[in-house]
């Protein structure tokens, strides 16, 4: 799925440790209360050691937004985040079920879905990236962790060989 | 209520029953949660002299105050039971994920006690408890259940806690796993197996909600950082076994069956090594800003595919202490263990008890079905750790523990059985750090590092490791409660060097989450209320005082090298720093504890059960003559 040069939360997983500290700030930020089952962004761990978060990727001609028979999700126009209008959606789920990375959250409360808005609203940015402990996450665009693994590649090449002489 | 729901779910597997406990916020700030709550629901739950493997002991789980939360290093778990290896409290704690799912099933703690006929899961989905045929688990490992059991009831989000086969066949170290973290010492995977529980699944659907919620965040971020600082280093890069060199270098790595405190081959067990050769990922607990769980990959050679989260206690019990100088045996071990579900620490100071009494020709090569049990035989250890939880020929015996294990034996297999009160010991060679010689000697679920901080003293250097003076006793007692404090809150000690003052900065960000006031006071107060709850437990189950007390080889046999060769720690020096140690604590000679001590501390409902009368307390000899000593 190719994606838009908006910046969005990516999870390296290499650095990733599983504590789930992102789902905890995420809902905590989001709901006012600690409730993963809310995060807009989770961590699958397959046991024993592979572990990443996921949460939207804001794809471009996004399925959720194609699939909705109501209209409701559209995207931002400043950020490139998917935003849900809370009265036109009715949460049936159709956005559920068109995500391939299980981005998006069904309020059983509100019954409404919920996606990642990159907390546009927080001065400091996306929560689960401030209270990242590894730094796993970024905010970033994929041209810009394209230059960071050529970077980071060319380095550890140079590295290599000054340990040669 | 904040953070905290008021209630405790008591199961009766005999009967199928449940019925809902409400706790004051009183009461849980008496005990916080932990440790301190599920040793309070043990005390009050199991009939005094109940059997630990009978249907009236009582399994007992107590969340985090902090569980759930952001609050870095809090969503962890205590588990109590009375222990089936020392007969006394059996507390231990777990991390991750399980203690967040109790609470968001709406509990603080969970107590069962009753046998099922049959092995069953308890299966607690919110209010709902459902027993669940277990036939099809039974002689799964671990994490092996726990994904099968995912998997049948379809949802990824149930936190399943299970035992092994080592549980199941009653093993009196079996432990009890939850996401590939353990309940690991004592035996309450044993407790839980003599239940017919194979496991333990939970579903919670409501949110978590605290005080103040903005005020908890920003606590967050302050600790996160801290904790990315030198404060925790040790930690993060190599783990706990960065511990390998330096107790070897201090000449307190106990080495084949302790008797030996350095080790030949420690440079190729090494925290260094490991992370050069065979770590391949830092894996944290829920909630966890350090992560300290190194995991350890074997890539080729005899033990290829071998992976265990290893820590330094799991490293030192199966190799030095085993003779195992390498780390792929040692990797296997741990995760066979691990899977098997017993305790890594006490399997392995089993096995090198068993390997100690074949060198000294105290078990046949016949009485160890035909293995050649010698120290550094890493496939004879491999093979008894298999044998051990199926029961199977010299693994019935040594699936009782050390204690029991050489009481059968005898022909002086006593003296260097490294257990205290049944428990099988830490890594530390004690003759080398004598205020925590004491500590092990008389904490009250055995010895144990990480009730007792009292080693900090001796590797600190804030005392001379090598001799004893009074004073030793106050130094352990403080230690104790400091830890106590953390076990039961529950915050993970590895974070304790982050905060600008512990107790002040723990209290407030504990009344942020629950909203229940608590001064620095009240919260060092808990620790020594927790530690005394514990011992009262003991008292009332029959401890004596010769229940504290070290295993022959600490008392009488020198250290063959390092620093502290030909240092032992003598009764007299024992005798005195316990003795010592009882009058910080404001007990009796005989150890124990006075009704006012009983009362001034909150626990006036036990005082009539264990507290002895006052008047009988006296300055004791030892003290006294050291006292008069500096007098003149």
């Amino acid at each position: 799925m190719a994606t838009q040069g908006y910046q969005h939360v990516i999870c390296d997983p290499t650095k990733c440790i599983g504590c789930r500290m992102c789902e905890y700030a995420c809902s905590a930020t989001k709901t006012g209360a600690f409730d993963p089952s809310l995060s807009r962004i989770r961590v699958v761990r397959i046991e024993p050691i592979t572990m990443t978060a996921i949460t939207c990727r804001l794809c471009a001609d996004a399925p959720c937004i194609t699939a909705c028979p109501r209209d409701a999700l559209t995207r931002s126009e400043k950020n490139g985040a998917i935003l849900v209008d809370e009265d036109k959606c009715d949460g049936c789920g159709w956005c559920v079920e068109a995500c391939d990375f299980g981005a998006v959250v069904l309020n059983p409360a509100t019954r409404n879905a919920e996606i990642c808005n990159l907390c546009e609203d927080q001065p400091e940015g996306p929560r689960c990236v401030q209270f990242c402990p590894k730094d796993a996450l970024i905010l970033a665009t994929p041209e810009v962790l394209r230059q960071q693994a050529r970077r980071e590649i060319v380095a550890r090449l140079f590295e290599e060989l000054a340990a040669e002489d | 209520m904040y953070s905290y729901s008021g209630r405790i779910l008591h199961v009766d597997a005999t009967t199928r029953q449940s019925r809902v406990q409400e706790v004051s916020a009183e009461f849980l700030k008496k005990y916080l949660g932990g440790v301190g709550l599920a040793s309070k629901l043990v005390y009050d739950n199991t009939p005094k002299g109940c059997d630990p493997l009978g249907p009236d002991n009582a399994l007992c789980f107590a969340i985090s105050a902090f569980a759930g939360t952001t609050m870095p290093v809090g969503t962890k778990h205590g588990v109590a039971s009375k222990s089936p290896l020392t007969g006394f409290i059996g507390d231990s704690l777990s991390g991750s994920h399980f203690s967040e799912m109790i609470k968001r099933a709406g509990w603080d703690g969970l107590v069962i006690k009753g046998a099922a006929p049959e092995w069953v899961v308890v299966f607690i989905d919110d209010d709902d408890v459902q027993f669940l045929d277990a036939t099809r688990y039974l002689g799964m490992g671990t994490i092996e259940s726990q994904q099968a059991i995912r998997r049948d009831l379809g949802d990824e989000n149930i936190r399943v806690s299970s035992i092994g086969p080592a549980g199941e066949n009653l093993i009196r170290y079996a432990m009890i796993d939850n996401d590939g973290r353990q309940v690991g010492r004592t035996g309450n995977g044993a407790v839980m197996g003599s239940k017919k529980v194979k496991a333990i699944a939970i579903r919670g659907s409501k949110p978590i909600t605290v005080a103040d919620p903005e005020g908890l965040l920003q606590e967050t971020l302050k600790l996160i950082e801290v904790s990315q600082g030198s404060a925790t280093q040790k930690y993060r890069v190599l783990g706990t076994p960065t511990n390998v060199l330096n107790m070897n270098a201090m000449g307190t790595l106990p080495t084949r069956n302790f008797s030996e405190t350095t080790f030949e081959h420690a440079e190729k067990v090494s925290g260094e090594y490991m992370k050069e050769h065979y770590t391949v990922k830092a894996v944290g607990c829920s909630g966890c800003s350090i992560a300290c769980e190194q995991w350890a990959a074997v890539k080729e050679g005899k033990y290829k595919g071998a992976i265990a989260g290893l820590d330094y206690e799991s490293l030192f019990a199966l190799g030095p202490n085993c003779g195992i100088g390498e780390l792929p045996p040692i990797i296997h071990l741990a995760q066979r263990c691990d899977e098997l579900g017993m305790d890594t620490m006490s399997a392995g100071v089993v096995v090198s008890w068993a390997m100690e009494c074949y060198e000294r020709g105290i078990l046949s090569k016949e009485d160890c079905d035909g293995l050649e049990l010698k120290f550094g035989n890493d496939e004879a250890a491999a093979a008894l750790v298999e044998k051990i939880a199926k029961r199977e020929g010299i693994g019935d015996l040594l699936a009782e523990g050390t204690k029991r294990a050489s009481e059968k034996v005898g022909k002086g297999s006593e003296h260097f059985a490294m257990q205290v009160k049944g428990l099988e010991m830490p890594g530390y060679d004690v003759r080398g750090m004598k205020t925590f010689a004491m500590g092990l000697a008389v904490g009250t679920r055995g010895p144990c590092h990480n009730r007792s901080l009292a080693y900090e003293a001796d590797v600190k250097g804030e005392v001379n490791r090598f001799t004893v003076e009074p004073g030793r006793g106050k130094i352990a007692k403080e230690k104790e409660e400091y830890a106590a404090v953390f076990d039961s809150l529950v915050l993970c000690k590895f974070l304790r060097n982050c905060f600008d003052d512990f107790f002040a900065d723990a209290a407030r960000i504990y009344t942020m989450a629950t909203g229940i006031p608590l001064t620095a006071e009240e919260l060092k107060a808990t620790g020594e209320r927790v530690w005394t709850l514990k011992k009262a437990f003991n008292i009332r189950e029959g401890w004596t005082k010769a229940d504290d007390w070290l295993p022959g080889r600490c008392l009488h046999d020198p250290m063959p090298s390092g620093p502290g060769k030909g240092v032992f720690i003598t009764e007299d020096e024992l005798r005195m720093e316990i003795d010592d140690y009882y009058q910080a604590r404001g007990w009796t000679n005989e150890g124990l504890i006075p009704k006012s001590k009983l009362i001034e501390l909150g626990l006036e409902d036990i005082a009539e059960d264990v507290g002895v009368d006052n008047g009988v307390m006296s300055i004791p000899a030892s003290a006294e003559a050291a006292a008069s000593e500096e007098a003149n």
